[in-house]
């Protein structure tokens, strides 16, 4: 990485794997359930969240300074709808398609808590430049994990990739259909996508042992 | 000593500039937009609306509208008349298709508005489309649509949307699968009542070959958005009976 120094590949790099935010700290899964029955939503809202913490990542770190401690959560969710209403508006008015696609997603993104998250965690004690590799580096490891479920959700619930039959016809029963193969429609429900996420940290775990923690903190996230 | 951004003074002043300018942005860039997103909302009516008279670029399974280039000169060129039905009164009105059905069924719930009714009327090929647009609920938010009839009120295309409705689930409402079921389907059962079409899960026809059992098949975990359109074509084409009671004699 002759563009990034160590430091700040690591702020990209990290999230991905050994410090996702998904697997790792468990935020997220609020949006990681709700939206992943199909992986063209999960990609969509990938991007909108990459936009979003970028963004906002830099806007909050610029403001570090000045903001009020009492208020800070407050400022910080400002921060985040504003830039969601601001999106929705520019993508209503320019790619009219695109933002039918998004409906619900870009409201969504306000209720995200890797956004607050990082903000609180990161943006407020750190520089713009470091803040905004951070806040692309978490939004590329929650995308990583949505594509992951998003992939498998489709896939074995409804037999499509991007809504391409990449199975077969369900119904006129070609492809592996043929073969007595059927749709496993609860993959298309919340709960599976839990289980897919359950399988993922289980593997992510079992190939480093150091992410094994001694005692299990909780972590609260709606 | 105490830090200036801790001072409670600090911080009232700090939120009321925040919301100032953040208010502002907001309203600047709102009314920045507005005609654009508008004319975006009137253009995607259009397309709706001559998808379900047939007017489309579908191929054998994929689903587009009409290019938006054109859009504006296919729909002078299809909808032939456009009408306001209220009660006994129908009156001819060339921005029909924009009436705001959400504000009618606000209106409609005072004791004195007659709801109005938006019909349009399409031609292509010699037929004639009757175009219905209607709007109900869904699971999370709003449902709406637009569907062709011929004169007897036998469906000769839909087209849904929705608002907010689950993805891979209720969304579905707008993909072909779903959609190509109404066409040909009956409003009517065997004894000429008007049962509407039930989006339905006990249905033993899922290639829906019979077109005359007043069921479509619904889509899998999507109960409540199916529940939504079966009960919007119910209440809101019936309202339309008068007019084709009317149109046959």
């Amino acid at each position: 990485m002759g563009l990034l120094s160590k430091k700040d590949a690591r702020l990209i790099l990290d999230p991905l794997a050994d410090n996702n935010p998904i697997t790792i700290q468990v935020l997220g899964i609020c949006s990681a359930l709700a939206i992943t029955a199909e992986l063209e939503a999960s990609i969509v809202m990938s991007i909108s969240v990459l936009f979003v913490l970028g963004v906002g990542n830099v806007i909050i770190s610029l403001m570090r300074n000045i903001i009020p401690s009492k208020i800070r959560i407050i400022v910080q969710l400002i921060v985040v709808a504003t830039l969601v209403i601001i999106v929705d508006l520019v993508l209503k008015a320019y790619a009219y398609e695109l933002s039918k696609t998004l409906s619900v997603f870009v409201g969504l993104i306000i209720t995200n808590c890797i956004i607050m998250g990082r903000f609180e965690a990161f943006a407020l004690a750190n520089k713009p430049w470091p803040s905004f590799l951070d806040g692309i580096g978490n939004a590329l490891g929650y995308g990583l994990i949505l594509v992951i479920i998003g992939f498998f959700r489709e896939l074995l619930g409804s037999g499509t990739l991007l809504g391409f039959k990449v199975l077969g016809d369900p119904i006129e029963k070609t492809g592996v259909y043929a073969l007595g193969y059927e749709n496993n429609g609860f993959m298309l429900l919340s709960p599976m996508a839990l289980i897919v996420v359950g399988i993922i940290i289980w593997i992510q775990r079992s190939r480093n042992k150091d992410l094994l923690e001694d005692e299990l903190v909780g972590h609260c996230d709606i | 000593m105490e830090k200036t951004t801790d001072k409670n003074s600090y911080t009232l002043l700090f939120a009321i500039g925040m919301v100032v300018v953040v208010g502002s942005i907001l309203a600047f860039a709102a009314s920045g937009f507005k005609d654009k997103i508008d004319e975006n909302k009137r253009i995607e009516k259009q397309l709706n609306i001559l998808y379900a008279m047939g007017v489309n670029e579908n191929e054998e399974s994929s689903m587009s509208f009409v290019s938006k280039d054109i859009v504006e000169d296919e729909f002078k060129k299809y909808i032939t008349k456009q009408f306001i039905i209220q009660g006994d009164k129908i009156s001819e009105d060339n921005n029909a298709y924009l009436l705001d059905l959400k504000k009618e069924h606000a209106l409609a719930k005072g004791p004195s508005h007659v709801r109005r009714l938006p019909l349009l009327i399409g031609e292509k090929d010699g037929i004639k489309y009757y175009i219905a647009p209607i709007r109900g609920k869904g699971l999370w938010d709003a449902i709406w649509g637009y569907v062709a009839l011929d004169e007897n009120m036998v469906v000769l295309g839909a087209f849904f949307d929705h608002k907010g409705e689950t993805p891979g689930l209720g969304a579905n409402i707008n993909q072909r699968f779903f959609m190509d079921d109404f066409i040909g389907e009956y409003l009517f059962d065997e004894s000429n009542n008007f049962k509407g079409i039930n989006v339905s899960k006990s249905n033993a026809d899922p290639k829906n070959m019979d077109k005359k059992d007043n069921e479509v098949d619904a889509i899998a975990g999507a109960t409540i958005t199916g529940d939504g359109v079966s009960a919007m074509i119910k209440s809101e084409l019936r309202l339309y009976l008068p007019y084709f009671e009317n149109l046959k004699n």
